[in-house]
């Protein structure tokens, strides 16, 4: 057999798409539905030469991955809803000090302690504007294991690429469901590696000096290179500078540098879309449930498509506008009130032919929730 | 090397009041690294938020201004990152031991190789002169017009009580004691934890009417003494000064290198 043909649970092949993109540190704190993940590197880090750490609580977790990374370490923190809301602070230190790092959001019923071991996807706008300011970010999400493979090494890809944090924001069903993946061989996937300056060492290097293609070669700390890592608006040395001029630039170029590629590095994935007039929209494991809606529907004729979100962050707006167009309703498959709802609603020609078939009780939307949701729409009564 | 090639000096002048202790203490450090003949890329310097935590921008090392109370929680990644690395953590009282209490016991109970420096100057400076964790029970402070009703920690006592290995304290008045303990504390290895008293003229003195910047150092001479000495048996109400605490340990990041070692030995053994 295959070995690289594995039955595995979701966190699982988070943890092996982790590995495959060159994960070698580690920090987290245990909570439900992620701890899995911190479990199995507890295991396979240390085997690898990497380090595994549990710490005090979420702050600190994210705030090691931080230092770490700048060691020169691909670096990864693992949690759910609660622990993601005590992250955020950190998370915008690593937007605005620009520290490539991976956070796994497993999403769960919220707010507070909510629905620990139910399933929800409550957490798009925590992960958009979680904390605070305005900044870019970088979120992606996947509703089968392979793909939760993929996702985790292309996290690591555009954090190194871009030198952001980027979020994976699975949730309970897919990190908990078990499926078989197909471990890639090396080299399989381009793995993205960190972009290091050429500039020699007792020569002035500018940490936040963007080169023409907009990426800034990093020195790892403990290298030739001594320079300053703030939180506050730096310069280009990384120094403290409250000078307008700095900021507007410096908030420019962090939003911009995402932003202004939102469709480029967007990754989504079309089922039956072609011919469709019914377009459903969905993501995570709520996109299994409305798959399955379509091949049904379609084995009765019913031209009717999905649109499966892989990145939600930055929102592919243009791809998302361009596939709804003509269509005769376009349906919002999640598990909240309607987060990404509110986003396609945004950027649609006409809002009005957007609905929501929603779940947001701790159960897991079925493809009769949507059915239902559709009739109603058809006029077909419930 | 001279202080000066220590100093980013282009960043220059520095933004604390006139008076204030933070400059003495990094003074002290400055000497401590070069009499321990460090070269500058071993060095990291991780700090926090307020007015201590700027210390780091006028260094020529490896510098980290992070977030408020977790400077700590930083260090621990880099350690663990590149435990080669000397990692010196200079935080203020309310930084270390308000917002960043957890950070701070939990890096002492596990021993890590940090050097943590809190400098104690009984105030929140940054943001104008509010009590602290650190202000002495009755002191005043924009949030404590009549005195504060709460008690300080002893840092002493809460950095052994944590499992800090090497735990000391000592004051700005005390410049060539200070070089002697931040030399130790480099060398030591595991959690060290050294506690320098310093004067914030700008609010705690004047809130408490506590005179020049140097009233204030020799308000430190006369409060403290060396640790031991009999004057404390009679007087109860003076600080001690000096190393309380240096003892050999474990330390975390070699125990854990230890356990990757172990780990990768057994690893064709193990069944994945």
């Amino acid at each position: 057999m295959n070995p690289n043909l594995q039955f595995v649970q979701g966190n699982e092949a988070i943890v092996e798409g982790a590995l495959y993109a060159g994960l070698r540190f580690y920090a987290g704190y245990p909570i439900t539905p992620s701890t899995e993940i911190a479990e199995i590197l507890s295991v396979s880090l240390p085997k690898v030469g990497g380090t595994f750490i549990q710490m005090e609580d979420e702050i600190s977790s994210m705030c090691a991955v931080i230092g770490a990374s700048l060691t020169g370490q691909k670096v990864m923190t693992a949690t759910s809803g609660p622990g993601f809301s005590l992250m955020q602070e950190a998370i915008g230190y690593a937007v605005m000090a620009e520290v490539p790092s991976v956070v796994v959001d497993v999403q769960r019923g919220g707010p507070s302690t909510g629905l620990p071991t139910s399933v929800a996807q409550g957490d798009i706008m925590q992960a958009r504007w979680g904390t605070h300011g305005d900044h870019a970010i970088v979120a992606l999400t996947a509703s089968n294991l392979t793909d939760a493979f993929s996702m985790t090494v292309e996290a690591f890809n555009l954090a190194e690429t871009f030198r952001t944090p980027v979020i994976l924001l699975f949730d309970e069903v897919l990190a908990h469901m078990r499926e078989k993946i197909l471990i890639p061989d090396p080299g399989e996937i381009e793995v993205v590696e960190r972009l290091r300056t050429s500039v020699p060492g007792g020569t002035d290097y500018h940490p936040y000096l963007a080169r023409e293609d907009g990426r800034l070669p990093m020195s790892d700390f403990g290298g030739v290179h001594r320079y300053n890592v703030t939180g506050l608006f730096h310069d280009m040395w990384g120094f403290p500078s409250n000078d307008p001029a700095v900021a507007y630039e410096l908030l420019h170029h962090l939003v911009d540098k995402l932003r202004n590629r939102a469709d480029s590095i967007a990754h989504y994935k079309e089922h039956f879309t072609e011919d469709a007039d019914i377009l459903l929209i969905s993501y995570g494991s709520s996109a299994r449930s409305a798959l399955h809606m379509v091949e049904e529907r379609r084995k009765r004729g019913v031209k009717v498509g999905l649109l499966e979100l892989q990145s939600l962050w930055p929102f592919p707006r243009q791809t998302v506008r361009e596939k709804c167009e003509g269509r005769s309703h376009v349906l919002v498959v999640e598990m909240n009130m309607g987060q990404i709802f509110r986003e396609v609603k945004c950027c649609v020609s006409n809002p009005n032919g957007v609905y929501l078939a929603n779940r947001f009780d701790g159960v897991f939307i079925s493809h009769l929730d949507i059915s239902r949701v559709l009739n109603m729409l058809l006029g077909k009564g419930v | 090397m001279a202080v000066k090639d220590y100093l980013r000096r282009r960043f220059f002048p520095q933004i604390w009041c006139a008076g204030c202790g933070h400059g003495i203490i990094m003074g002290g450090m400055i000497r401590a690294i070069e009499q321990l003949g460090l070269d500058k890329n071993e060095i990291v310097v991780i700090s926090g938020i307020g007015c201590s935590s700027r210390m780091p921008g006028y260094l020529d090392f490896h510098t980290m201004h992070t977030l408020h109370g977790r400077a700590l929680a930083f260090a621990m990644g880099v350690k663990m990152g590149r435990p080669e690395l000397n990692v010196i953590v200079p935080m203020g009282d309310g930084d270390a031991a308000a917002i960043g209490g957890n950070h701070l016991i939990h890096a002492a109970r596990r021993n890590i190789d940090l050097t943590a420096i809190i400098m104690n100057n009984h105030i929140y400076g940054m943001t104008g002169g509010q009590f602290s964790p650190m202000t002495p029970f009755g002191d005043k402070a924009t949030t404590a017009p009549f005195g504060t009703i709460d008690h300080a920690f002893d840092l002493v006592e809460l950095g052994k009580g944590a499992g800090a290995s090497f735990v000391a304290r000592t004051t700005t008045f005390h410049t060539q004691e200070m070089i002697r303990i931040i030399v130790k504390a480099i060398e030591h290895k595991g959690f060290s934890m050294v506690e320098v008293m310093t004067q914030c003229p700008t609010y705690y003195g004047r809130k408490n009417k506590r005179g020049s910047a140097a009233d204030m150092m020799k308000y430190f001479k006369q409060i403290t003494v060396p640790v031991g000495s009999k004057k404390k048996a009679e007087h109860p109400e003076l600080i001690e000064r000096g190393i309380f605490l240096e003892e050999q340990r474990p330390e975390y990041s070699a125990t854990y290198l230890e356990f990757i070692e172990k780990q990768r030995a057994q690893k064709s053994t193990v069944k994945k």
